[in-house]
């Protein structure tokens, strides 16, 4: 992307006119003047969330070739294609910050840009599928539905569309489990099992304890980031207890119970030692999910070039005509 | 064999051809060489979902026995699959995937065009959507193919080689038999040998088009419509009907 050249003066200028345009709570569009910061922050974060959707396929798509009914399939694979939908729009919007999609899959590659921890876990039974998609996805939902008013105007806009998709992510996952839980014992426990596994890491999703985690940075200060992690989790947490007990699902949390006063639900303490080893490389899964992202992109790198030649190819010939 | 009985394996045939390929396709969900690619062939899986779920659920209610699209998805034995074994062949690098795609949806399209003229008001409405959907695949392949056949040495090459792993595998298509002269008879089934030069001189053409070697005539295998298969359809089947079998009373 050509970036337009001003001086000093206009610099400052267009800089103030930024700061004014967050102030006024209006989106900052691609071609306007941003601090290098902010284009960084959104690059890292925007790549980041790209990421997380192409790479939540796999945990998904583990299940796909052994979905137990044509209905279940059809339903899974479309839901899949949707997360490879929105990782699409998320690499276009990046885009518009001046990186391509190449730089950020290299980056992926190397280790330089993250995806989202949850997808470090495995997906074991057919109830895990029920269980990504109700909190993985309710979870996710909570952070995107807050990001529709993030301050980037493409960002933004994706997140609107994305948002639509992810609630009948969600409706598909609490259908599942509603179907496991009222079906036989195994699948009961299976349903269960899944519960178990899945609740603390999805309450992860939203990161740090706001303590650890000062909202105070610039991601708050340019709107990029609209409420704290706390904030977030509670929400979920408050929505998907009452969810779990219409069906008869038990939360793994001892501590957990309704806070009168506060009208929220509290908590038991969240294992941070388990995120920060997941998050440095020591989950069940991160070695698997790179591998087989890095081998997926290298395998089909023959396509990729040649489509890229037959393209040139049939330039010259118009060119030529 | 009656007409009700011929109708039945009919039905059958055409819900495990789409059955069967979907699966393969399905397999390309988070392994395409690009995203854009990953959305097009889990969109060409979801159509062929569709479609057997449709042909499925008609061949249940022929029968008349109570079976549903499921029961007859995952509860039969190897022997009483009736598909082509096109179908069912490894899904192999992305030329082998696009070359079967350009076979089989080039002959669906061809075929579910002249369904849509059949007696049978169900398959003549099944066809009526099926003929679009082929068509968007084979002109989704076409393009493929010439992307391949003039990208580069090595794309030409493997596209080569695919057809060349594929070509025996496409007489099934359009084999005749008792099933199908039955059917002919009310005006109920396409004439599979009648579209067979349709066929041929689309595939010449684009085959030609790309500088790629139009294959002699050879031996085909054949098998799928009576049930026989390659091995590679009880490693399909194993995984594709692991819960259901796994845990025979439950319902997802």
């Amino acid at each position: 992307m050509e970036l337009l050249k001003h001086s000093e003066e206009e610099n400052e200028e267009s800089l103030k006119h930024f700061e004014e345009k967050i102030e006024r709570g209006d989106s900052i569009e691609p071609r306007d003047t941003m601090p290098e910061a902010y284009r960084k922050h959104l690059i890292r974060q925007m790549s980041q969330h790209a990421h997380s959707e192409v790479i939540g396929m796999q945990p998904e798509g583990n299940w796909i070739t052994r979905a137990p009914s044509l209905r279940a399939r059809q339903i899974l694979l479309a839901k899949i294609q949707d997360e490879g939908g929105h990782g699409l729009y998320l690499y276009s919007a990046t885009e518009t910050l001046g990186i391509s999609r190449d730089e950020m899959i290299a980056q992926l590659h190397a280790g330089k840009a993250k995806y989202s921890n949850i997808f470090n876990y495995p997906a074991l039974t057919w109830a895990d599928i029920g269980a990504i998609g109700w909190l993985v996805d309710g979870a996710a939902i909570v952070n995107q539905v807050s990001l529709q008013r993030t301050s980037y105007g493409p960002y933004s806009r994706a997140m609107v569309r994305i948002c639509k998709e992810e609630s009948f992510h969600q409706r598909q996952g609490y259908e599942i489990m509603t179907k496991m839980i009222r079906g036989t014992s195994e699948q009961q426990q299976m349903a269960q099992d899944a519960m178990n596994r899945w609740w603390w890491p999805s309450l992860m999703m939203f990161g740090p304890h706001d303590s650890e985690s000062p909202h105070t940075g610039d991601a708050f200060r340019w709107r990029i980031k609209r409420h704290s992690n706390d904030e977030l989790r509670q929400k979920f947490i408050d929505k998907t207890v009452q969810q779990a007990e219409v069906i008869g699902l038990t939360i793994p949390d001892e501590d957990l119970k309704w806070n009168e006063e506060k009208g929220h639900y509290d908590h038991g303490p969240i294992d941070w030692d388990e995120f920060y080893r997941v998050i440095t490389g020591n989950g069940p899964c991160n070695r698997q999910r790179i591998a087989h992202h890095k081998k997926v992109h290298d395998d089909g790198a023959w396509v990729r070039i040649a489509a890229a030649a037959y393209r040139e190819r049939i330039k010259k010939q118009n060119d030529n005509q | 064999m009656t007409e009700k009985e011929a109708l039945f394996s009919y039905c059958l045939r055409l819900g495990d051809d789409a059955l069967i390929h979907s699966y393969r396709l399905s397999e390309w969900c988070r392994n395409a060489p690009m995203l854009e690619e990953d959305l097009a062939l889990t969109n060409f899986a979801l159509d062929l979902t569709g479609r057997a779920r449709a042909l499925l659920t008609y061949a249940g209610e022929i029968e008349g026995k109570g079976r549903t699209e499921d029961d007859l998805a995952y509860r039969r034995e190897e022997r009483h699959y009736f598909n082509n074994l096109i179908c069912e062949l490894p899904k192999g690098d992305f030329a082998t995937t696009i070359v079967r795609l350009l076979f089989t949806a080039t002959q669906e399209h061809l075929f579910y065009s002249e369904l849509t003229h059949s007696q049978d008001g169900t398959l003549a409405a099944i066809a009526a959507k099926t003929v679009k959907e082929a068509q968007y695949h084979m002109v989704h392949a076409s393009d493929w193919v010439r992307r391949l056949g003039l990208g580069t040495e090595e794309s030409h090459e493997r596209l080569e080689r695919a057809i060349d792993e594929l070509c025996p595998y496409t007489g099934e298509m359009f084999e005749t038999d008792k099933v199908v002269a039955v059917l002919q008879d009310k005006n109920i089934a396409v004439d599979n040998a009648a579209i067979r030069s349709n066929w041929k001189t689309y595939i010449e053409d684009i085959l030609r088009e790309v500088g790629v070697m139009v294959p002699g005539s050879q031996h085909m295998q054949t098998g799928g419509r009576k049930g026989i298969h390659t091995e590679y359809m009880g490693h399909i089947l194993t995984e594709m009907q692991y819960l259901q079998r796994t845990y025979p009373d439950a319902t997802w």
